[in-house]
C-alpha cells in the first residue's frame, strides 16, 4: 500500500530520517511510535508528499510519489485523507462549511445532497447540532472529530492520523481511539496513526512501528511490540527513565 | 578574509534564491489565473475586502491630498500670477503620480498586510497543508482570487482617489482661496490628455500585482509561530512599499 525505502531527510545539520524502510500493510491500522522529536510527523508528511526526502523512494499502490507532476501527485492524494495534530480546520469557516468544502470543490453534488452527506459524516463521528459553530467555539476533541469527518467524507483508501489525541483528556482520548477503530471497521481504510499514547495505542493498532534515530527500529504486531525484548522499545513502552533512550 | 568572502557569497546566493522563488511564485500565480482562476464567489469576496473596504481610507487620503495640493499649488502659482492653472497642477499631480502611488500605499497598509497575516496564519496552523492533502491547489483558493481582485480594485480605487482629490483641490482653491471655478476645470480639461490617464491606470494596475504578489508570497512562506507571521507581515509592507516606489520610477521614465 505505502512503501518507503532508504528514506533520508535532514534539516540543516539535524538528521531526522536516516535510511528509513517501512511497508504499511493495506486495510490495517498501523501505529508509528517513538520518542518526541524523532520525526514521526515528518515521516507521515512524506507519505502524502507534503515533504520531499533528500534521498529514497516513496510508493503508494506501486506508484512513486516523488519527481512527478503536481496533477499526478494530486491524483494519488485523492486516495488519502488526513487528520492533523491540531485538526487544521479552516478558521474562517464554520463546521458545516469545513466539512462540506471538499465535496463542494471536488464533486458535482447538489446543495441538498452535500447537506445530507455532511450531516451524516458528522453523525458518524458523534457530532450533532454543531454545524453553525466556528472552530474557535469547539473543544479540542470536537475539532478532531470535525477533522475526522472532513477526512472521511470522500471515502479515502488511506487515512493518516498525526497525533490524533494530543492535548485531550483521558476520556476524550479513549473516545477518539474508539472512533478510529469504529470508522476503520465501518469503512475499511488503511490507517497510519502517529501516537505517543502507550499503552492505549496497542488496543487500536494491528501493527506498530517504532521510530528511533531516523530508522524503524522494530515493526510488528501490537503484541510483539508490547512484549519486545529490544531495550529501546522496552524502555519506551514502559516509560522508564533508565535505558538507552537519553532524555536531554 | 576568506570567511568574509564566504559570508558575502552566501548572502548573495540567498538573495538570488529568494528572488528566483518570488519570480517563480508570480509566474505560477499568473499561470493559475489563466488556467484555474477560482470561483467567482472567492474573487468577489476579495474584491470586497481589497476594494470596497478600502474606499473610506482612500477617500479620506484623497480629499486631504487634494486639499494640500490646492494650498501648495496656489502658493507656488500666485508667485507667477498663474493661479488659474491650479486645476491643471492638481489634476496632473494626482492622475499621473500621487493617485496611483498613494492609493497603492494605502491599500498596502490596509489590505496587503492583512493578506500576509491571513495566509501566514493558515500556513502555521497547517490549513494550507490541509488543502494540499485534499488534492486541492492552494493557489486556486488563496492566491489567484487575491491577485485578480487586486488587479481589478487598484485602478478603480485610483480613479476614485483622483476624482476626490481633484474636488479636494477645488474646495481649497476655489471655495477658500478664490480661484476662478471656470478656470480651475477649464484649464484642467485642456491640459489632461488620455496619455496621462493611461499612465495612472498602468501604474495602479501594476501596483495591484505587486501588492497581491508580495503579500501572498510573504504569507505563503511565513516562518514559524506568531513571530514568523509578524515578521512576514512587516517585511511584506516594507517590501511592497519600496517596490511600489521603485517600479513607479521605472514606469514614469517609460511612460513620460
Amino acid at each position: 500500500m505505502i512503501s518507503l525505502s532508504n528514506l533520508h531527510k535532514s534539516f540543516g545539520s539535524q538528521t531526522v530520517l536516516n535510511g528509513l524502510d517501512l511497508e504499511i500493510p493495506a486495510g490495517q491500522i498501523t501505529a508509528i511510535i517513538g520518542p518526541s522529536g524523532e520525526g514521526k510527523s515528518v515521516l507521515i508528511k512524506h507519505m502524502i508528499g507534503l515533504m520531499q526526502p533528500d534521498q529514497g523512494r516513496i510508493e503508494v499502490d506501486g506508484e512513486s510519489i516523488l519527481g512527478i507532476r503536481r496533477s499526478q501527485l494530486n491524483r494519488i492524494r485523492e486516495k488519502f485523507g488526513m487528520l492533523f495534530q491540531n485538526a487544521a480546520l479552516f478558521d474562517s469557516m464554520n463546521v458545516f462549511e469545513n466539512v462540506a468544502f471538499p465535496l463542494q470543490e471536488k464533486t458535482a453534488l447538489s446543495k441538498s445532497e452535500i447537506r445530507d452527506r455532511v450531516i451524516s459524516a458528522l453523525e458518524d463521528v458523534g457530532l450533532k447540532n454543531v454545524e453553525h459553530k466556528y472552530t474557535d467555539e469547539l473543544s479540542g476533541g470536537m475539532k478532531k472529530r470535525v477533522g475526522l469527518a472532513r477526512a472521511l467524507l470522500l471515502n479515502p483508501k488511506i487515512i493518516l492520523f498525526d497525533e490524533p489525541t494530543t492535548g485531550l483528556d483521558p476520556i476524550i482520548k479513549r473516545a477518539i481511539h474508539q472512533l478510529i477503530k469504529d470508522t476503520h471497521a465501518k469503512f475499511g481504510f488503511t490507517a497510519v496513526v502517529v501516537s505517543h499514547e502507550i499503552p492505549e495505542i496497542f488496543d487500536v493498532a494491528q501493527n506498530v512501528a517504532m521510530l528511533y534515530k531516523g530508522r524503524i527500529l522494530q515493526f510488528g504486531t501490537a503484541a510483539e511490540i508490547r512484549h519486545s525484548q529490544d531495550p529501546v522499545v522496552r524502555q519506551f513502552v514502559s516509560g522508564s527513565l533508565d535505558g538507552p533512550i537519553q532524555m536531554v | 578574509m576568506v570567511t568574509l568572502v564566504q559570508s558575502i557569497g552566501h548572502s548573495t546566493l540567498g538573495y538570488v534564491h529568494e528572488l528566483g522563488k518570488m519570480g517563480w511564485f508570480l509566474i505560477y500565480s499568473f499561470y493559475m489565473v489563466a488556467r484555474r482562476p477560482g470561483r467567482a464567489v472567492h474573487i468577489l469576496k476579495q474584491l470586497r475586502f481589497i476594494g470596497a473596504k478600502s474606499l473610506f481610507v482612500i477617500c479620506l487620503t484623497a480629499a486631504f491630498t487634494g486639499m494640500v495640493l490646492g494650498l501648495q499649488g496656489y502658493y507656488t502659482l500666485t508667485k507667477f500670477g498663474s493661479e488659474g492653472m491650479l486645476g491643471t497642477a492638481v489634476a496632473l499631480s494626482l492622475i499621473r503620480e500621487l493617485g496611483p502611488v498613494l492609493t497603492a500605499l494605502m491599500v498596502t497598509g490596509r489590505a496587503g498586510s492583512a493578506i500576509t497575516a491571513e495566509i501566514g496564519i493558515m500556513r502555521i496552523s497547517e490549513q494550507i497543508e490541509a488543502l494540499e492533502t485534499m488534492a486541492l491547489d492552494p493557489f486556486k483558493y488563496l492566491i489567484t482570487p487575491k491577485l485578480i481582485a487586486a488587479i481589478i480594485a487598484l485602478p478603480l480605487l485610483c480613479a476614485i482617489f483622483d476624482v476626490v482629490g481633484i474636488y479636494g483641490g477645488w474646495l481649497v482653491g476655489v471655495k477658500l482661496l478664490g480661484v476662478n471655478p471656470g478656470a480651475y476645470f477649464y484649464e484642467m480639461e485642456k491640459a489632461v490628455v488620455w496619455r496621462d490617464v493611461f499612465s495612472g491606470f498602468a501604474k495602479s494596475l501594476s501596483f495591484g500585482v505587486i501588492i497581491a504578489w508580495v503579500g501572498c508570497y510573504k504569507g505563503y512562506y511565513a516562518g514559524h509561530g506568531a513571530e514568523g507571521v509578524s515578521r512576514a507581515t512587516t517585511e511584506s509592507v516594507v517590501l511592497t512599499s519600496v517596490l511600489i516606489l521603485i517600479w513607479d520610477y521605472f514606469l514614469t521614465s517609460v511612460l513620460l
